[in-house]
C-alpha cells in the first residue's frame, strides 16, 4: 500500500510539471496581457512600463524559470489584474466552489441512489420509469437554461429563494460557510440544485444498472432462499455491490463539480472559483490561469488517488501494488 | 418515510425558504453591477469601473458630471496663474472619514502614491508626470507644466484624492478598508471579491448627502440574472439591461427604466498605408492589392454603403444611435456640422467606380466578439451591406484578448494587421482632445498610440497640438472642434454608432443620466 502511494505520488508530481510546461507554453501563444491591461489613454511608454513590471519582456523560457523558481517557495505569481498573489485569491474563493460541490454531491447521492436501485428493484413498475423519464431529462437539458428557468420559477414568480450570491455565512469548526446560516442554505439551494442535476441522473442509471445486474446473481438468490428480508438483502449485499462502480464515477465527477462550476456560478453570481477564472481568462490573466489550471490538474491526481484508497477499503479482494498500472 | 412524513418534511422547508427577504428600510440600496472593480485602492488601475468606484468614496480636486462637465469638486475654483501654471482654491472645512482635515498637503502626498503604485496594470502617472505641485498655503495650490497645457483641471478629476498619512499604504490596506478613508460621499465599509461591496452614507460630506444610508452593490455578470434579480426585489437597481429584456421591465409600474445615448462609439478603421501591405485586401481572383481605402471616395462609399438605422433598428433592438463623429450630441466636442451619413448604395458604388473599383475587390474585416453589445452581428450586418456595392467582404471574429494585440501589432515590425477593422471607444477622460491625440493624430512623440490605419493629415495635427497647448480656453475647443471636422470628412475613421446605456430599478428611484455608461451610485436619489 506505502509503496502504491508513494510510486503515484512520483507520478502525479512527474505529470504536473509536464502541465506546467504545456500550459506556460500555450497560454503565451494568446494574445498579449498589456494590451488589456493598460488603458489606451495612457502614454506609450506605459504599455513598456507594465511589461517590464510584471516580466512579460523576457523570453517565454526565462519567464518559465522564474515561474518555476517561484512555484518551489509556493509562489505561483501575482495576479495581473488584482496585483495580489494567485494561490492566494483562489484559497479566498474556494470554499465558496467546495460548499456548492459538496452540497450537489451530497443531494446528486442521496436523491440518485435510492431512486436508482428503486428503479433496479422494479424495472417495470410505472415509478421506474418516471424516475427513467427524469434522469434522461436531467441529462439531456442544458445546465444553462434550467439554472435560468430555476431563477425565473422560484425566485421571480414564487419569490422563495434569492437570486443570486452566497448569503451569510458563520464560522462553524474553523469553517466559513454559507451551509452553517438559514440565509446562506437559501442562497445554496438552488445553485447545487443545478449543479447536481446532472450528477443525479447519472447516480441513478449506474445505481439502477448495478442492481439489476447484482439481484440476477446467484448469492442474492441464495439470501432470499435464505429468508432474508428484502431490507437486508438490498443493504447487506446489494449496496456493497454497486457502490464501487458509483465511488469511481463520483470521485471524478466530484472533481468536475469543482472544476467545472463555472456555468452554474456565472448564472447563480456565486463567488467561487469559476467566476474568478472565466474573469481571468477573458483579461488574460496568465498567472492565475496557470495557478487554476495546475490547481486542477492536482486536484484530479489527488481523487484519483483517494479512489483507489477507498476501493480497497470497500472491497478487499482489490489489492493495491507498487505494480499496478 | 412515509409519504405523510415526506410531505410534512417539505412543506416545512418550503416554509423555511418562503421566510427570506422581507421589506428593507426605505434607507438602504442594494445595487446589481456587471462587473466589479479589480481594487479599492483608488490609485491602482486606470479603469472604467475602478474609477467609478473610487468616485464614491473619494474626491477628486476637480469632479465631472454625467456629461463630464468640470464642477468644482475639493477645488472650489481653478484658473490661469500665467502661461505654464493653473492655481486651484481648495475647499475649506472638508475633512476625511477618518476624522483629518483636507489640505494642499494631501493633494501633493496624493499625486506622489498615485504615479507610483506598485504592480499597477495601467497607472495614473499619464495624468501627473510633468507636472509640477506648488502649495502656496493650505487651501491654494498652483500647479505647473512644462509648457502651456489646458487640461491641467481635466486631469486632476481623473485623481482620488487621500489623506497624507496612507502615502505610503499598500493596495492590501484599501482593499480590506483599512487606509481607505476618503473625503466621497460614501464611506468604504467592507468589500467581499466576487460577493458584495458595502458603503455606508458620509454624514459629514461637503456637498449634499446621499439618500441611503447603506449600499450593498453585488456584481452579477449575467444580464439575465440581473434582470431577475431586480424582479424578484433582492435588489433595487440594476445597470445593463439585456435588450430582450427592456419590453418586458418597461411594461411594469412598479419598475422604471432609464436610457440615454452614451459616448461609447463603435467605429471602423480602414487601413490607409501600403508599407507594410496588410493581406485582407484581394482582386477578386484572390491576389493581394494595394489598400483600396488610401482612395477618400472608396472610404466614403465604405461609409454611404452601411445602413445605420437598419442596425439600430435591427441588430441593436433600438439600443443605438447612428453617429456621424466621436462624440453624441450636447456632449464635449461635438460638433453641429457633422452628422451621420444616410445610407445611400447608389451614390456608394458610383464612387467606387469613380474611384476605379468598379469590379469591386474582396475583403475580411476583423473584430472582436463579445466586447460590445452585438460586435458579431454588426460585423456581419456591415458586411452585408459592403458585399451589396461590390466589396465582397468576410468576417473574422475572435475574444477581444486575441484580437487587440492583432489589432495594434500583429503585422510583420509590429504594426497593425489589419485592412478594415471594427473597434469601440469611449472618452473616459472628459477631455476633448483626448480622441484626436489617441486616434487622429499622426502616430509618434506621444500622440496616435491608437491610430492603426496611418491617417496622416499636417493640417490636423498642427490643430491638434495647437489646441493642447493653449491657455485661452475658447481658442483650444475652436482649434479641436476644427481638427475633428476635417478628420471626420477625412473619413480618418468611420462612426457607426452610439450605444444606447440603460438602467432600471424599482420605483421611487431617481437616476439622472447622461453620456456616461457607467453607474455612479452617488447619483442614485429617493424620488420625492
Amino acid at each position: 500500500m506505502l509503496a502504491f502511494i508513494l510510486r503515484r505520488v512520483i507520478q502525479s508530481v512527474v505529470v504536473l510539471f509536464v502541465m506546467s510546461l504545456i500550459v506556460f507554453s500555450m497560454i503565451n501563444l494568446v494574445g498579449d496581457p498589456v494590451d488589456m491591461l493598460v488603458n489606451p489613454e495612457s502614454l506609450p511608454d506605459e504599455i513598456e512600463r507594465v511589461r517590464r513590471d510584471f516580466g512579460l519582456d523576457q523570453p517565454v523560457h526565462v519567464q518559465y524559470w522564474r515561474f518555476m523558481a517561484g512555484a518551489f517557495s509556493g509562489d505561483l505569481g501575482n495576479s495581473f489584474i488584482f496585483g495580489r498573489p494567485a494561490l492566494a485569491l483562489m484559497a479566498e474563493r474556494f470554499p465558496a466552489t467546495l460548499e456548492l460541490a459538496v452540497s450537489a454531491l451530497i443531494i446528486a447521492v442521496t436523491v440518485g441512489l435510492p431512486s436508482g436501485v428503486y428503479a433496479g428493484l422494479r424495472p417495470n413498475g410505472w415509478g421506474s420509469r418516471i424516475i427513467m423519464g427524469g434522469s434522461v431529462l436531467g441529462i439531456s437539458i442544458p445546465t444553462f437554461w434550467l439554472g435560468l428557468m430555476m431563477i425565473i420559477v422560484f425566485s421571480v414568480q414564487l419569490g422563495w429563494l434569492p437570486v443570486s450570491g452566497r448569503g451569510d455565512t458563520e464560522q462553524f469548526l474553523g469553517l466559513e460557510s454559507s451551509l452553517f446560516t438559514l440565509d446562506g442554505l437559501q442562497h445554496l439551494i438552488m445553485p447545487a440544485t443545478n449543479l447536481a442535476l446532472f450528477k443525479i441522473a447519472m447516480v441513478i442509471r449506474l445505481a439502477r444498472a448495478g442492481t439489476v445486474e447484482v439481484m440476477a446473481l446467484d448469492f442474492i438468490k441464495f439470501a432470499r432462499a435464505k429468508g432474508l428480508s428484502s431490507r437486508r438483502i438490498v443493504r447487506a449485499h446489494l449496496l456493497p455491490n454497486i457502490l464501487i462502480p458509483i465511488i469511481t464515477v463520483l470521485g471524478i465527477e466530484f472533481g468536475t463539480l469543482i472544476a467545472f462550476a463555472t456555468v452554474t456560478e456565472s448564472i447563480f453570481a456565486w463567488p467561487g472559483l469559476g467566476k474568478l477564472v472565466i474573469d481571468a481568462i477573458v483579461n488574460l490573466d496568465r498567472p492565475i490561469i496557470v495557478a487554476y489550471l495546475l490547481f486542477v490538474v492536482a486536484l484530479f491526481l489527488v481523487l484519483n488517488l483517494v479512489v483507489d484508497i477507498i476501493y480497497a477499503v470497500l472491497d478487499p479482494r482489490v489489492r493495491l501494488q507498487g505494480d499496478e498500472g | 418515510m412515509t409519504i405523510r412524513t415526506t410531505i410534512a418534511m417539505l412543506a416545512f422547508v418550503a416554509t423555511g425558504i418562503g421566510l427570506i427577504g422581507g421589506p428593507v428600510s426605505a434607507q438602504d440600496l442594494r445595487v446589481a453591477l456587471a462587473a466589479e472593480p479589480t481594487s479599492m485602492d483608488p490609485h491602482y488601475q486606470n479603469l472604467t469601473i475602478n474609477n467609478s468606484m473610487a468616485m464614491e468614496v473619494y474626491d477628486a480636486l476637480v469632479l465631472q458630471d454625467v456629461n463630464q462637465n468640470l464642477v468644482p469638486g475639493l477645488a472650489l475654483s481653478w484658473e490661469p496663474f500665467d502661461e505654464r501654471t493653473w492655481e486651484f482654491r481648495l475647499r475649506p472645512g472638508v475633512t476625511f472619514h477618518n476624522g483629518a482635515a483636507f489640505t494642499a498637503e494631501d493633494v501633493v502626498a496624493t499625486m506622489q502614491r498615485a504615479a507610483n503604485v506598485p504592480n499597477s496594470p495601467s497607472s495614473f502617472a499619464t495624468f501627473i508626470e510633468g507636472k509640477t505641485f506648488e502649495v502656496i498655503d493650505d487651501l491654494t495650490l498652483r500647479i505647473s507644466t512644462e509648457t502651456p497645457y489646458p487640461f491641467t483641471p481635466h486631469d486632476m478629476s481623473r485623481i482620488a484624492i487621500i489623506d497624507s498619512a496612507f502615502v505610503d499604504a499598500t493596495t492590501e490596506e484599501f482593499n480590506t478598508g483599512e487606509s481607505a478613508f476618503g473625503t466621497g460621499p460614501f464611506v468604504f465599509s467592507g468589500w467581499l471579491p466576487g460577493d458584495m461591496i458595502e458603503l455606508a452614507r458620509n454624514d459629514a460630506y461637503w456637498g449634499t448627502p446621499v439618500d441611503w444610508e447603506n449600499v450593498i452593490i453585488r456584481p452579477i455578470g449575467d444580464g439575465t440574472t440581473r434582470t431577475a434579480a431586480l424582479l424578484s426585489g433582492d435588489v433595487d437597481f440594476i445597470e445593463r439591461v439585456s435588450p430582450s429584456d427592456l419590453p418586458n421591465l418597461e411594461s411594469r409600474d412598479e419598475l422604471s427604466v432609464f436610457r440615454s445615448v452614451s459616448n461609447r462609439l463603435l467605429y471602423l478603421t480602414l487601413d490607409m498605408t501600403n508599407d507594410p501591405m496588410r493581406p485582407w485586401v484581394t482582386d477578386l481572383d484572390g491576389n493581394p492589392i494595394e489598400s483600396p481605402f488610401r482612395d477618400i471616395r472608396v472610404r466614403q462609399a465604405v461609409s454611404l454603403a452601411i445602413n445605420r438605422q437598419a442596425i439600430a433598428d435591427r441588430v441593436m433592438d433600438g439600443l443605438s444611435t447612428p453617429a456621424g463623429q466621436f462624440s453624441p450630441e450636447g456632449y464635449i466636442g461635438y460638433s453641429d456640422d457633422l452628422t451621420p451619413d444616410e445610407y445611400d448604395a447608389d451614390r456608394a458604388r458610383e464612387l467606387l467606380e469613380e474611384a476605379g473599383y468598379g469590379d469591386g475587390f474582396m475583403l475580411t474585416i476583423h473584430g472582436p466578439a463579445g466586447r460590445y453589445s452585438n460586435d458579431t452581428r454588426i460585423l456581419e450586418a456591415i458586411a452585408q451591406m459592403l458585399s451589396r456595392i461590390g466589396i465582397q467582404t468576410s468576417v473574422e471574429t475572435m475574444p477581444a484578448s486575441v484580437f487587440f494585440r492583432r489589432f495594434a501589432r500583429g503585422g510583420p515590425g509590429d504594426t497593425p494587421e489589419f485592412s478594415v477593422a471594427m473597434s469601440g471607444y469611449a472618452n473616459g477622460s472628459g477631455e476633448p482632445s483626448h480622441p484626436l491625440r489617441i486616434f487622429i493624430h499622426t502616430k509618434g512623440n506621444g500622440y496616435g498610440p491608437g491610430n492603426r490605419n496611418g491617417y496622416s493629415n499636417q493640417e490636423v495635427d498642427q490643430l491638434i497640438e495647437d489646441g493642447r497647448s493653449s491657455m485661452d480656453i475658447a481658442y483650444m475647443e475652436d482649434a479641436l472642434l476644427q481638427a475633428t471636422e476635417i478628420a471626420m470628412r477625412d473619413f480618418a475613421l468611420v462612426p457607426i454608432h452610439h450605444e444606447i446605456a440603460t438602467w432600471a430599478a424599482r420605483d421611487g428611484i431617481e437616476y439622472p443620466t447622461g453620456a456616461l455608461d457607467s453607474t455612479f451610485i452617488r447619483h442614485i436619489r429617493l424620488q420625492d
